[in-house]
Order: structure tokens, then C-alpha cells, then sequence
């Protein structure tokens, strides 16, 4: 190749695959959560004021602080989530008695068919919206459904990354209760 | 008679403009220009349960009598701008802009360049030949000539 065209192309083509690896290392999933939870740290979650389901007002993790916080990434459209909300309901009663709550993130839907469910399941706890999912995503969100469990300080205590179970709630949960800020 | 003529024929030249104005929408229209959130992909090519979902709001709208753009604003108040198909202009999805326009760019000049360098010779024709009427100058056609003879010394004899 003439030294005239060497530089040029080899710089494009440099910028080139820079820009592929870019592309994919930005889009793909992030585990720095879950490797910190497996050490059995505590990690502060991401923030951002999200809208309420079925209301104007928004609501940020930050306004749960001092309670234990079953967060659940769900949408109506994902079969397994749905299995989980009445499990999730019964969870909320039982928190809610203990200084805890569930809270649901509904991601990539509208609300019309989020707020159906909610009325279809009696769901009583609260809801915010993640339109286009990418408030999940800083949580390393790989699938549907996912739980974080938030503790009283309001740091991820623990991580689910597929459906609740009960005996992985009793196992979760009581710990983190018993704390005390 | 002549009247009714003349209003029916106002009337078939009215309608069509009034309806040109404010086209109704159709999901085959709507669909190639939105994103199915999860997949990825256009709205049209996929069969996921949120496209399902999706092509079910933006069938709600339809019946609701609203235009191709007030849905799609409606989706993006939904969804978040994401939900179109056009990329973002801000952040990583500006490349989608510029790598096109820049690969366009590059091509054009290499197109440019490369018909000047076929161009040349020809425009320069036997002139553009060395001595040798090979297109060599005449220092390399003698380094030609020693170097074949080194290999063929029947060559030197010819």
C-alpha cells in the first residue's frame, strides 16, 4: 500500500473497530451488582425520579429510605412475572406489617395495560414506570422478572434475576428486617 | 340538472384534497417507523408479546380516530422517544447519523480518486510512456532489462 493512503485507512479502520467495541461493551449486561451482592456487600442503587403508575407525581428509591424495599421489575406482557404477583401481593401484606414494602418497576409498556393488571391481580403496592427500561438497566437488568431487595439505609442487599420464590423470600427477607437503621 | 352536474363534480374534486389533508392511519403504516422496545427490531418484523402489545395501543389510537402523527406522539409520551425507529441524536446513537454520512463521504472520495488514476494514462497516452514504449521510464526499463537478463541470459542475446 502506498505510504500516501497507509495512515489514513489504517486510522479509519482503527476508529472503525473502536467504535464497534464501543457498541458492544456499552450494550452489554453490567454484573458489577450482582459480584458485589455474591461478596456480601451492600451496594447503593441507581436514582432517578420515575413517574407513578396511574398518577402524574414521580417517586425515586430514595423516598423508601428506613424501609426493607422489594423491588420487582415486571410487565404484564412477561408471562412469569405475572405468575409472581399474587406471591408478591401476599409479600407486600406481610412487609407492609414490618416496615417494608413492595415497590414494582413496570418497564416497556403503557400504563393502560400496566394499571389492567394491577386491577386484575388487587395489587396494592405501589408502582413506578420505566418506560423504555433504561433505569433497570443500571441495575445489570438481563430479563423479566427481576427483584432487588433494597435494605433499610437503601442499599441492594440482594438480587434476584428471575422469579421469586417463598422460600427464597423467607430466606431473604427476615435478616434485613430485623435491622435497624 | 347542469347544477348537480357541476356541484357533484365540485364535490368529487373537494373530497379527495380534504382527505389528503388529514390521511387516516393504518398500523401497516405505523408500524415500520416504531421499535418493538425489547427485541429491537421494527415493530413490523416482530412477534414478540410487547410488538403484541404495542400493535394493540396503537390499534386503540387508530380506532380512536387519531392521525399518523398524534399516535406517534402518543407512543413516544408512552414509551419515551426510544419507541421510534429513528435513532437518537445525542450520545452513542449519534453514530448512526454520522458513520453513514462519513462512510458516504470516504466512498465518494475514493470513487474520485480512483477515476483520476484511470483516467491518467489514457489521457496521457504514448506520451505518458517511457522510451521504452512500455509506460516504464527509461531507468527502470534498462533495471528491467538487467535484472530478466541476470535470470534468461538467452534474453540478452535476443
Amino acid at each position: 500500500m502506498r505510504p500516501r493512503l497507509y495512515w489514513p485507512v489504517t486510522l479509519a479502520a482503527a476508529a472503525l473497530i473502536g467504535l464497534l467495541a464501543y457498541g458492544v461493551f456499552s450494550t452489554g449486561a453490567d454484573t458489577t451488582l450482582d459480584e458485589a451482592v455474591a461478596r456480601g456487600e451492600r451496594v447503593d442503587p441507581p436514582l432517578a425520579d420515575l413517574q407513578v403508575l396511574g398518577s402524574n407525581g414521580t417517586a425515586s428509591l430514595a423516598d423508601y429510605q428506613g424501609k426493607v424495599v422489594l423491588v420487582n421489575v415486571w410487565a404484564s406482557w412477561c408471562a412469569p412475572c405475572r405468575d409472581e404477583l399474587p406471591l408478591l401481593e401476599q409479600t407486600h401484606r406481610r412487609l407492609s406489617r414490618q416496615g417494608g414494602t413492595v415497590l414494582g418497576i413496570d418497564v416497556k409498556e403503557n400504563s393502560g395495560a400496566a394499571l389492567d393488571a394491577v386491577a386484575e391481580f388487587g395489587l396494592s403496592y405501589p408502582n413506578l414506570r420505566d418506560p423504555d427500561g433504561s433505569y433497570v438497566r443500571e441495575f445489570g437488568q438481563t430479563g423479566y422478572p427481576e427483584t432487588y431487595v433494597l435494605d433499610r439505609q437503601g442499599r441492594v442487599a440482594a438480587v434476584r434475576r428471575f422469579p421469586v420464590t417463598r422460600e427464597w423470600l423467607d430466606r431473604t427477607l427476615p435478616p434485613l428486617l430485623e435491622e435497624r437503621v | 340538472m347542469r347544477a348537480l352536474l357541476v356541484a357533484l363534480l365540485a364535490l368529487a374534486l373537494v373530497a379527495p384534497a380534504a382527505g389528503a389533508a388529514e390521511p387516516r392511519a393504518s398500523l401497516p403504516d405505523i408500524e415500520d417507523e416504531v421499535m418493538c422496545l425489547e427485541c429491537g427490531t421494527a415493530l413490523n418484523v416482530s412477534t414478540s408479546p410487547v410488538a403484541d402489545q404495542e400493535r394493540e395501543f396503537i390499534g386503540e389510537l387508530i380506532a380512536r380516530g387519531m392521525t399518523k402523527d398524534e399516535i406517534k406522539a402518543a407512543l413516544v409520551a408512552e414509551y419515551g422517544p426510544r419507541v421510534l425507529a429513528e435513532p437518537d441524536d445525542s450520545g452513542f446513537s449519534l453514530a448512526a447519523w454520522i458513520v453513514p454520512a462519513l462512510a458516504s463521504l470516504v466512498a465518494l472520495g475514493l470513487v474520485v480518486a480512483l477515476v483520476g488514476r484511470w483516467r491518467r494514462p489514457a489521457a496521457a497516452g504514448p506520451a505518458g510512456a517511457g522510451a521504452s514504449g512500455d509506460g516504464l521510464d527509461p531507468a527502470d526499463a534498462r533495471r528491467l532489462d538487467a535484472e530478466l537478463a541476470a535470470f534468461d541470459p538467452g534474453r540478452a542475446r535476443r
